[in-house]
């Protein structure tokens, strides 16, 4: 038995029937990180102590022949912006490179109390700012499939790690797409739940209207399995909803057809890319072959989504990266005398130039004389934009759009051009700002091999129809 | 031009960052090719709109009730040590870059 091409389900079966162990299932991995991720670049720490700790814990379960929990010796990846209780977590920034948390993010505390083994925290760009990964404060990640392109970002080493095997699934965080963009462009499965949806304790924050934790996985299964342990009310996160958590793996095969699909005009305008859009028209036909009814419908305000974004998610971050001051946890300058030269130097030695400039556009938009003609305005643009998801979705059940408007592109390619690297979340950063549940899936490659994402976006906490018209599009 | 030279240097002491001289050139160009295109917000007419500052009031909350009510479930007892226990001082100190073994050490305040 390959160890590495492994499903949550056969990973937990092979250990429960006594097949394997998750010790060695967890060395497996182990062993083709040590292989592999020299060229990708996916983890940043190896959390080897722990892993190991805890798959020796599911071991003593299956051998007394115990019912594992979900996840039970399940090699996963985290992204290095969820705080782990004495493993270093960085956020892909200098500034947090000796950071050891003294608490557990509470997703990744559910998940591994659901058997989860934790191999590692993953790359990723700087306090997730970025969609290529180029942003990381260590080294960017490779995609796997071609390693002179970028593995998307910002949850680019998750994406990365769980396409090359070295994971069997990974969390990442999504605030403008980083989830869903990394999944397309390395070819797996990455869901954003619906805003309150996961507890956001522990996560260190980048722009706290737009912040979501979700799976990405290998199958559309997997991802509601992960979705099935880390949803639901926190009392240690206000934001968290107090909305009752459906089984999602149950409700997996209930029959699509029937099914209103929308199709939005403005998902497939200019600058979408002519391989992505025929494989994005030929999904679609598939799911209406499928019994799907496509609808078309009208998401008029989507050309404003990226300023409006850019501006709400800069000028929250400014305020949220305000915290590192060298003080508590983060970097320290050396040999400075004064208090205030403290902070600068000690922010300027380690943040990167995205960070610094978005912390500067956000503090810009917020300042005095500015606020109404920026942050204000974003906000309004905001509520636009809500209510065009909010009248679609009276009349369609889902929504399918391509996820990204080009496959992965080369390093180097757009790191000089921050607005065109901003372009790439295009058709992401709508349902961060709706905070609507969104899934990327694998739907087919260009010529060059490289994989194509379709995302399907649903109603607010209606997770369960998105990922059952995916999971129905991947087996189809 | 939106941003000038000045601009940033006033917005660069706002948020704590000093920035090199060629840090400081490239953000007067990128702030400005940014707000360019951001400008395109304008040609919404907002007027009637209402800001949204975050969406956990839109959805998942009681719509019956007001306000801070629809939050009723987030909220708790203000009691010490109602959630966890704190973290003990020496915990809260481990990732200092200095400390005294009570408090967070810092260079003197000056001001400038």
């Amino acid at each position: 038995m390959d160890l590495t091409c492994l499903t949550i389900d056969s990973a937990r079966a092979a250990i429960q029937e006594r097949k394997t162990t998750a010790l060695a299932l967890a060395e497996a991995h182990y062993a083709r990180i040590q292989k592999e991720d020299g060229q990708i670049g996916a983890f940043l720490t190896l959390s080897k102590e722990r892993a190991l700790g805890q798959a020796d814990r599911i071991d003593r379960m299956a051998a007394e022949g115990k019912t594992l929990p979900p996840l039970g010796g399940v090699p996963v990846g985290i992204k290095d912006v969820m705080s782990t209780r004495g493993v270093r977590t960085t956020a892909g920034s200098k500034i947090l490179s000796k950071y050891i948390p003294p608490y557990d993010c509470t997703a990744v505390a559910r998940l591994e109390a659901a058997g989860a083994v934790v191999l590692g925290k993953t790359n990723c760009d700087e306090f997730a700012m970025g969609s290529s990964n180029e942003n990381s404060g260590f080294h960017p990640v490779r995609n796997p499939r071609d390693l002179n392109r970028v593995p998307g970002g910002s949850s680019g080493g998750s994406a990365a790690a769980v396409a090359s095997d070295m994971a069997v699934a990974a969390l990442g965080s999504d605030t403008g797409g980083s989830i869903r963009q990394p999944a397309s462009f390395c070819g797996v499965v990455g869901l954003m739940p619906t805003y309150g949806r996961v507890s956001r304790y522990g996560l260190i924050a980048f722009a706290s209207s737009l912040d979501h934790i979700g799976p990405l996985a290998k199958t559309v299964k997997d991802a509601a399995i992960v979705l099935c342990t880390i949803a639901g009310r926190d009392p240690m996160d206000s934001t968290s909803a107090d909305v009752s958590v459906p089984n999602y793996v149950a409700e997996l095969d209930k029959p699509i057809r029937g099914l209103k699909l929308g199709v939005a005009k403005e998902y497939f305008a200019e600058g979408l890319d002519d391989e992505v859009r025929q494989a994005v028209e030929t999904a679609v036909d598939k799911l209406r072959s499928l019994g799907c009814e496509i609808v078309p419908v009208s998401l008029p305000h989507t050309p404003y989504a990226i300023p409006a974004y850019y501006l709400v998610a800069t000028a929250e971050a400014s305020s949220n990266l305000a915290r590192f001051d060298g003080v508590r946890y983060s970097h320290r300058a050396n040999g400075v005398k004064t208090l205030s030269e403290m902070y600068r130097r000690s922010r300027d030695e380690g943040f990167g130039a995205e960070v610094k400039r978005r912390i500067m556009l956000g503090t810009y938009a917020l300042s005095a004389g500015y606020y109404d003609a920026y942050y204000l305005k974003a906000q309004k643009v905001r509520t636009l934009l809500t209510r065009d998801f909010e009248e679609a979705f009276r009349k369609v059940d889902a929504i399918v759009t391509p996820t990204s408007p080009t496959a992965a592109f080369r390093l180097g390619e757009k790191s000089n051009d921050p607005l065109a690297m901003y372009l790439a979340d295009i058709y992401t950063v709508t349902a961060d700002l709706a905070g609507i549940p969104g899934i990327s899936v694998p739907c087919g490659e260009t010529k060059e091999k490289l994989p194509i994402g379709l995302q399907i976006l649903g109603k607010h906490f209606d997770e369960a129809t998105v990922l059952r018209v995916a999971n129905a599009y991947e087996a189809a | 031009m939106k941003v000038t030279e000045k601009d940033v240097n006033y917005v660069a002491d706002l948020a704590n960052l000093d920035l090199t001289a060629d840090e400081r050139t490239a953000m007067v160009r990128d702030l400005n090719s940014i707000l360019d295109y951001v400008d395109m917000l304008n040609e919404l007419d907002t007027a009637d709109v209402p800001p949204m500052a975050q969406v956990s009031d839109r959805y998942g909350v009681d719509q019956s009730k007001q306000g801070s009510e629809r939050f009723a479930y987030a909220s708790r007892e203000d009691v010490l040590e109602g959630l966890r226990k704190s973290l003990p001082q020496e915990v809260a100190l481990e990732n200092a870059p200095d400390s005294d073994g009570m408090f967070f050490r810092v260079p003197k305040v000056i001001e400038r």
